[in-house]
């Protein structure tokens, strides 16, 4: 099973963040915190272009901190909320709430 | 901070903080400057008040997106390169496509690899760096372009001050030269002997530019000076290849065509070296006849070998002479294939109105080369016309008519050795023309003084007779008797003797003209009134119309003219 979080990316972040490093977990902690509750009002209000950029944008940080599974998942979402095709993405939206709970554990020990 | 010897300044522009800070990070440990922002607005602004390097644009930001941030920024910076590289996850073409247009210079993708963002901030930098010097340069060449252009205005303003005082404004003469024709060698001079004839030369420089307009300046200056002062064209093309010659360095020479046409007599005398073929185009019949080169160019040859052997042509009212640089034969068409002789005297062949001759060669050269401009085209077409039909243009007036010399006499006699080698009219008219009264009379006063010494010479000294030319034939005989005798001369002498005395508000000149050899019965020829246009040769009846009076002393070898000239003329 592929790793929640890939460790190699986060050792290249922390070199490259150094002091800032904590800061940044804790910036992504507390954004994804927030957008997650925002894709399910997003959902139910059937807001495609707001599902979309928001699916966009947690797939784009999701990555850039080695979360490729969680990343891939938002783009799932990303991709049918650019197709209108919404069917599918409650269960999606379970998903990614259990695969951000496993970044999350995985991060705040790092 | 590595390799980079002079940090960037980088604008980031992402509205995901987690994405802006890691990218802010990897870009200020690369040790560059970094402007931070959260949308495109922010963005454009950013740009206009900070001038970053590079720029960062996310694609998907609230407010303005990457594109139209993009757009903005391209527009700002102008001709400046300012690469703009996409932070973007998205991964269909149709979205790369849009960054593309809207300016983007290449992608960024997220993950972010340090690595990569590196190699392209460097390539980048590279590429602007390459842009800056490139702007430079062009601003340079520009620059020198502009110079280059002045000092060639100058310059040509300088050679037309100098080429273009002579006659080619004569109703005889039609031309066509490139208005920047000085900087391609070529070059057309005419002037009007005081004699009356018109004197033309046509030149053709090698090669291009400076080095080909330096010598049309000494060429034009000599030509102009020498003509006016009377000097034959012998002379003239003596003087002029041998200053040539002496400036240019070797391997640039001038091929030149000069023509002398005399309008009383219906005659041409012309010297090719080294252009094409000039045409005599017969306006009766129709025919061309071909004048070949049969010398080498100007600034060729020294002194001693250069060969001034001129041919002599007669021709009527209404015909007339061209003379082209080689630019005519050797203009291309799209294809390449060159215009060609053959055209040329098509050209001629299908002609039926003369008048029409030179613009016909105009039309069919430009139409041949594809309806393009070609700038080297020089031609000249020389109308022979009745004397006194042309006007030479300005003539040199002196304003101080009594403050030159104004009684005075001289002697002057010449013997076998000079009549070789020297032309003294020349130098006669130069001291006659210090009178300033007589000044504006050199025209007159050189055809008498040419047609007594000539008369003088030929008829008196060598004895030859000018029944001999009568005929074509006997033309061409006379003047090799006339070389043949020249050169095996040796005695005889021509005497000039000038007074010049104030005759109220004018002057009189009395010239006379001795010769050494036994004369002619002038009683029963010149001197007779029913005879007089008969004694064919001798010119008189033309300087009769010239001067106030002539007559013939002794036996004949001893002529007086009495010229007069009057303060109001």
């Amino acid at each position: 099973m592929t790793q929640s979080v890939d460790t190699e990316t986060l050792a290249m972040l922390k070199e490259v963040m150094e002091d800032d490093f904590n800061n940044l977990i804790n910036t992504f902690l507390d954004d994804a915190r927030q957008r997650l509750p925002l894709l399910r009002e997003q959902l139910a209000a059937s807001d495609y272009e707001a599902l979309r950029r928001t699916a966009h944008s947690l797939k784009g940080s999701s990555s850039n901190l080695g979360a490729m599974p969680l990343s891939e998942l938002c783009f799932q979402v990303e991709h049918r909320a650019n197709e209108h095709q919404l069917s599918g993405v409650e269960g999606i939206l379970q998903e990614i709430d259990a695969e951000f709970q496993q970044v999350s554990d995985i991060l705040s020990q790092f | 901070m590595s390799q980079q010897a002079k940090p960037l300044k980088i604008l980031i522009a992402d509205d995901t903080e987690t994405d802006r800070r890691i990218l802010e990070a990897i870009v200020r440990r690369e040790g560059h400057e970094v402007i931070s922002v959260c949308d495109g607005q922010e963005a454009v602004t950013a740009y206009e008040r900070e001038q970053p390097d590079i720029v960062l644009l996310d694609a998907l930001m609230p407010r303005l997106d990457g594109f139209g941030a993009a757009r903005q920024i391209k527009e700002l910076a102008g001709e400046e390169l300012v690469p703009i590289i996409f932070l973007t996850s998205l991964s269909d073409t149709e979205s790369l496509v849009r960054c593309l247009e809207a300016g983007g210079d290449d992608f960024l993708s997220k993950p972010y690899n340090r690595v990569i963002l590196q190699a392209k901030i460097k390539a980048f930098n590279r590429m602007r760096e390459m842009h800056q010097e490139v702007q430079i340069q062009r601003d340079q060449i520009a620059s020198h372009n502009d110079h280059l252009m002045q000092e060639q205005t100058v310059a040509k303003q300088v050679f037309d001050n100098i080429a273009h005082t002579g006659c080619l404004d004569a109703s005889n003469v039609k031309y066509l030269l490139s208005p920047l024709a000085v900087f391609n060698g070529d070059v057309i001079v005419a002037a009007i002997r005081p004699s009356g004839s018109m004197m033309v030369l046509l030149g053709d420089f090698t090669g291009h530019g400076l080095p080909a307009a330096i010598g049309a300046m000494p060429l034009a200056s000599s030509f102009y000076g020498m003509v006016q002062k009377g000097f034959s064209m012998v002379d003239i093309l003596r003087e002029v290849n041998q200053k040539l010659k002496q400036i240019l360095p070797i391997g640039v020479f001038c091929c030149a065509s000069i023509v002398d046409m005399n309008f009383s007599k219906g005659k041409i005398r012309i010297w090719n070296g080294g252009l094409p073929d000039c045409y005599l185009h017969r306006s009766g019949t129709g025919e061309v006849e071909p004048i070949r080169s049969t010398h080498l160019p100007l600034g060729v040859l020294d002194d001693s070998s250069f060969k001034d052997d001129c041919l002599h042509f007669e021709m009527e009212v209404g015909d007339r002479l061209y003379m082209w640089s080689d630019g005519i034969i050797e203009t291309r068409n799209p294809k390449g294939e060159m215009y060609g002789e053959e055209r040329l005297q098509q050209v001629f062949a299908g002609n039926k109105v003369p008048g029409q001759v030179f613009d016909d060669i105009v039309n069919s050269v430009h139409e041949f080369a594809g309806g393009e401009r070609d700038d080297d085209l020089s031609l000249i077409e020389l109308t022979m016309a009745e004397p006194g039909q042309i006007d030479g243009g300005p003539r040199d007036y002196s304003p101080q008519r009594h403050s030159g010399m104004m009684e005075w006499s001289m002697d002057l006699e010449l013997q076998p050795s000079t009549f070789r080698l020297f032309d003294p009219l020349p130098l006669l008219l130069n001291i006659l023309v210090e009178v300033p009264g007589l000044r504006t009379h050199s025209g007159s006063l050189y055809t008498i003084l040419a047609e007594l010494y000539s008369n003088a010479l030929e008829h008196g000294v060598l004895g030859l007779s000018s029944e001999l030319k009568h005929t074509p034939e006997g033309f061409a005989e006379y003047y090799q008797q006339r070389q043949q005798r020249l050169d095996t001369l040796e005695e005889g002498t021509v005497a000039f003797s000038m007074d010049h005395r104030v005759l109220g508000d004018g002057g009189e000149l009395i010239l006379k003209v001795t010769d050494s050899g036994t004369g002619f019965d002038h009683q029963n020829n010149i001197d007779n009134p029913h005879k007089r246009v008969g004694y064919s040769g001798r010119g008189i009846p033309l300087i009769r119309t010239l001067c106030h009076s002539l007559r013939y002393i002794g036996t004949g070898n001893q002529v007086e003219v009495v010229f007069r000239w009057d303060g109001d003329d």
